[in-house]
């Protein structure tokens, strides 16, 4: 199967005060794929993932989605064309029901749509991670690892093309995780995923493509045999 | 769904009831509480269930109030156009100040809010001789018909208030439980998150705020029709504070908060200013010598107090209270 | 050019204008030193004191009371009571804006929007106790001295000048204690970090009490000073609140160099403005920019960069 680009980025830096968080000369997702960016803490893997959808401007560079510049788009037209991004900080609508957590992204992708059931695209999401039965309850009031799973449920009913998921399993159990890949697995059937994790089984049993992020530049990229072999990587990151 | 239409009805229907039952003073003072309780359900469709904290929401009861009065009083407009004109003029001042205060955030947001209604109001008072400033003026009663009903007739003008206050309680419910409101309320919970599911929040923001600005406006201008009277004192930051108060008072982000916020402090002042405080500068004279001349003319004293209180101890007010402890389903 | 013969205005005889010069100078002197306050108290406690105008107020009110008393006390002359006023107003009003703090605002956690609509109920409870123990008077104050200076078209107080140039010392004065000591070090400590300055000992609630009993104390020194000028009544605040907001945001949130220099603009401009056209139509000009500055330019004009 060839490999279709989906969403890339050239020359992308970003500058905070004189800390260069990013610098990522050249990086391509590609359709399909499972995506793990990994690298130790402070690697500026979440400010890269950040640029790509929007939630703050690069100082410089360009980022294309299916041969589009969006470099200058703004976050929330950027997930309309189908880029979701789920928050590494739980970030749900603590003070509302599931159901509604849920209902919002499903009605954002009905009015894209222009028509189509929210309910029923809502109750689908919630099953897909195992919480429709807990729909009316209040999210806030939910257990840590139901709120990431209803994090990648809002993510869901958005219908994406790309998922990018930040740190999806921290905090959760080790039963809890299993489920969590073979979810993951079930939803890249249909969508792109870009994945920021710190747990490596979750990223050997994941990824189809690493990409290893170190002081914000891109330290090596392939799959998880290779990564697992650079000795680059080892020294960097596996803690040689 | 049914609870919250049968629980609006019933409050409708208490309000129809209660008119021909009511002394004449309550009947005056009621009509005059649906007026301003439009003004606050306005207000809270922005501050309770937006998140947005507005310090200038005079400038749009008085640009409904002056759109109306001024038409009626200079081109000789009835009533009616009048009260249109007034809405539309609350209209486009939402929108214009929308587009350029919903830029900011927080306390940039009040401050800007609080700013352009202050311009506003010295604008009134600027052009004294068309809006006769803070003293104001009357419009008199013979022009106050509408389908040859008399407007300054009790209980017509009862009756025209209730359909104001309905129509907007029932359009604030409606809003709320729609998928708008559901956009609405999420932003008030955490606005970036809202973004990254794709919704343009400040669009939602500025919905919000001229909805918000149009009822606002619409209690300006029944106001002036009702009561015969438009005055800057009303575009003054004092009336931009009642509103939120009002609401706090009643409960923020509950669709029948701002008409209990809004009878509760009315009464309130009312009582007080008739009976506690008159009684309590005699007693502080009388007993301890000391002289408190303006404790009689204190009313905003309470005002103040109330806040105070409100934002310490009960910043979801009473019927936020009500539904975390009893009515989980309260809107 | 003959340009000047467009211009849709006459311009104003020149001892108009020296007249709004001065005006405007000791507007903005005072102006300088209740805005410092408000600044001070935003950029260190990130708290919007809506309630600052009625410190002043109070200010000005207890000047009367003092002099009042000393006068009926004593039978001593204006400068006496002046003088006691001066130190007991900023004292007591300082007490109470310490109280204030530890009942309200650390209660609320310093939440900012929470904190803005708690000091607008504190500013009507404080404006509405004067209003019943001070009464709906406005009262003059006897200025401590009397002497006139002479300009070349009309004489001029000499209180006001001395007025101008107590301001100027006292900013100094704060200046010098906030950038030169300890006390200062430690309320700059505070402000960029609560928590931090709180780890490294520093008693971070007390430090919040006394910058806001020193932000309501500037506003309650420059309302006695300018009381002789002007009388004191109970609704005195508003104007000085909304100046107050006016040059502390134009001259950029927290900046205490951007806040004098647009004290000075703005005194000066409000001084001439009123003197030769109309003091409304200053304040609806001056509103309107501030708006504007805080939806376009959040830093202020002369402020330094954004927060």
């Amino acid at each position: 199967m060839a490999a279709v680009a989906q969403l890339s980025a050239t020359g992308l830096v970003k500058d905070f005060g004189g800390l260069r968080a990013v610098d990522v000369s050249a990086f391509t997702l590609n359709e399909g794929e499972i995506r793990a960016v990994i690298g130790p803490n402070g690697a500026g893997k979440t400010t890269f993932v950040s640029l790509l959808c929007g939630r703050f401007p690069p100082s410089a560079g360009r980022i294309e989605f299916e041969e589009r510049d969006i470099t200058a788009m703004p976050a929330h037209e950027r997930v309309a064309l189908g880029i979701a991004y789920t928050f590494q900080i739980t970030s749900i609508f603590g003070n509302l029901s599931l159901y509604d957590n849920v209902a919002l992204p499903a009605q954002r992708r009905v009015m894209l749509d222009g028509g189509g059931a929210v309910r029923e695209r809502a109750m689908g999401a919630l099953e897909r991670v195992g919480l429709a039965d807990r729909a009316q309850e209040i999210a806030g009031a939910q257990s840590y690892g139901h709120q990431r799973l209803l994090e990648v449920a809002m993510g869901l009913a958005l219908g994406p093309k790309v998922l990018i998921l930040d740190e999806p399993t921290q905090g959760l159990a080790d039963s809890e995780i299993d489920e969590f890949i073979a979810l993951i697995q079930d939803v890249a059937r249909e969508t792109t995923i870009l994945l920021i994790e710190h747990n490596m089984p979750v990223v050997m049993a994941l990824a189809e493509q690493i990409t290893v992020l170190d002081q914000g530049r891109v330290l090596a990229e392939g799959t998880p045999e290779a990564i697992r072999a650079d000795a680059a990587v080892q020294a960097a990151y596996l803690g040689g | 769904m049914i609870k919250s239409i049968l629980l609006h009805g019933a409050v409708i229907a208490l309000l129809i009831v209660l008119e021909p039952v009511l002394s004449e003073y309550h009947h005056g003072n009621l009509a005059r509480i649906l007026v301003l309780a439009t003004y606050a359900v306005g207000y809270n469709i922005l501050f309770g269930y937006t998140g947005l904290l507005s310090l200038g929401h005079a400038m749009f009861f008085a640009a409904g109030m002056y759109g109306c009065a001024l038409m009626v009083r200079l081109a000789e407009w009835s009533v009616g156009p009048a009260f249109l004109f007034g809405v539309v003029c609350a209209l486009v001042a939402g929108l214009v100040v929308g587009m350029l205060a919903l830029r900011t955030i927080g306390v940039g947001f009040m401050i800007v809010t609080l700013m352009f209604a202050e311009a506003a109001h010295l604008t009134i008072a600027y052009y004294n001789e068309y809006t006769r400033g803070d003293e104001g003026f009357t419009i008199p009663q013979a022009v106050r018909t509408v389908a040859g009903l008399d407007l300054s007739d009790t209980t017509t003008r009862y009756f025209a208030a209730l359909v104001l206050f309905s129509v907007c309680l029932i359009g604030s419910a409606a809003l709320v439980q729609s998928r708008a409101g559901r956009v609405l309320v999420a932003i008030r919970e955490n606005e970036d998150r809202v973004r990254m599911l794709g919704f343009n929040p400040f669009r939602y923001k500025l919905l919000a705020l001229v909805l918000s600005a149009v009822m606002a406006g619409a209690a300006g201008a029944a106001y002036a029709v009702l009561f015969g009277y438009a005055g800057s004192t009303f575009a003054s930051v004092q009336y931009s504070i009642f509103p939120l108060l009002w609401v706090l008072l009643g409960g923020p982000g509950t669709t029948l908060g701002p008409l209990l916020g809004t009878v509760l402090m009315f009464y309130l002042v009312d009582y007080a200013s008739g009976t506690v405080m008159p009684g309590l500068a005699a007693f502080v004279e009388g007993s301890f010598g000391i002289e408190a001349p303006g404790l009689a003319s204190a009313y905003l004293l309470l005002v103040g107090i109330a806040l105070v209180l409100l934002v310490l101890f009960a910043p979801r007010g009473v019927l936020g209270v009500v539904r975390a402890r009893v009515m989980p389903w309260l809107p | 050019m003959d340009f000047l013969s467009y211009l849709p205005f006459d311009l104003p005889h020149p001892a108009l204008l020296l007249a709004g010069v001065l005006e405007g100078t000791v507007l903005a002197a005072v102006l300088a030193l209740t805005a410092l306050g408000l600044s001070i108290v935003f950029g260190i406690m990130r708290v919007v004191n809506v309630a600052h105008g009625e410190f002043y107020m109070l200010g000005a009110v207890l000047a009367w009371f003092v002099t009042t008393w000393v006068a009926a006390v004593t039978g001593g002359p204006p400068w006496l009571g002046f003088a006691v006023a001066l130190v007991i107003a900023p004292l007591v009003v300082g007490a109470i804006a310490a109280a204030t703090d530890w009942l309200v605002l650390k209660r609320l956690n310093y939440d900012p929007e929470a904190t803005i609509v708690a000091t607008i109920g504190i500013l009507y409870i404080i404006q509405q106790l004067a209003l019943t123990f001070y009464g709906p008077y406005a009262r003059p104050v006897e200025a401590p001295f009397d002497f006139r200076v002479a300009t070349p078209y009309f004489g001029y107080s000499g209180y006001k000048l001395v007025v101008v140039g107590a301001a100027i010392a006292l900013m100094l004065v704060v200046w010098l204690v906030l950038t030169r000591t300890r006390i200062g070090l430690v309320m700059r400590a505070t402000q960029y970090d609560r928590e931090t300055a709180q780890a490294f000992g520093i008693p971070v609630d007390k430090v919040y009490a006394g910058v806001f009993a020193l932000g309501a104390g500037l506003a309650a020194i420059g309302a006695v000073l300018i009381v002789p000028i002007r009388q004191a009544d109970y609704l005195m605040g508003g104007d000085p609140l909304l100046l107050s907001f006016i040059v502390v945001i134009l001259g950029g949130l927290g900046s205490l160099r951007g806040t004098l220099v647009a004290a000075l603009f703005i005194g000066l401009a409000d001084g001439l403005i009123s003197t030769i056209y109309d003091a409304t139509l200053a304040k609806i000009l001056a509103t309107l920019l501030v708006a504007m500055v805080l939806v376009f330019r959040p830093q202020g004009l002369f402020g330094a960069r954004a927060a």
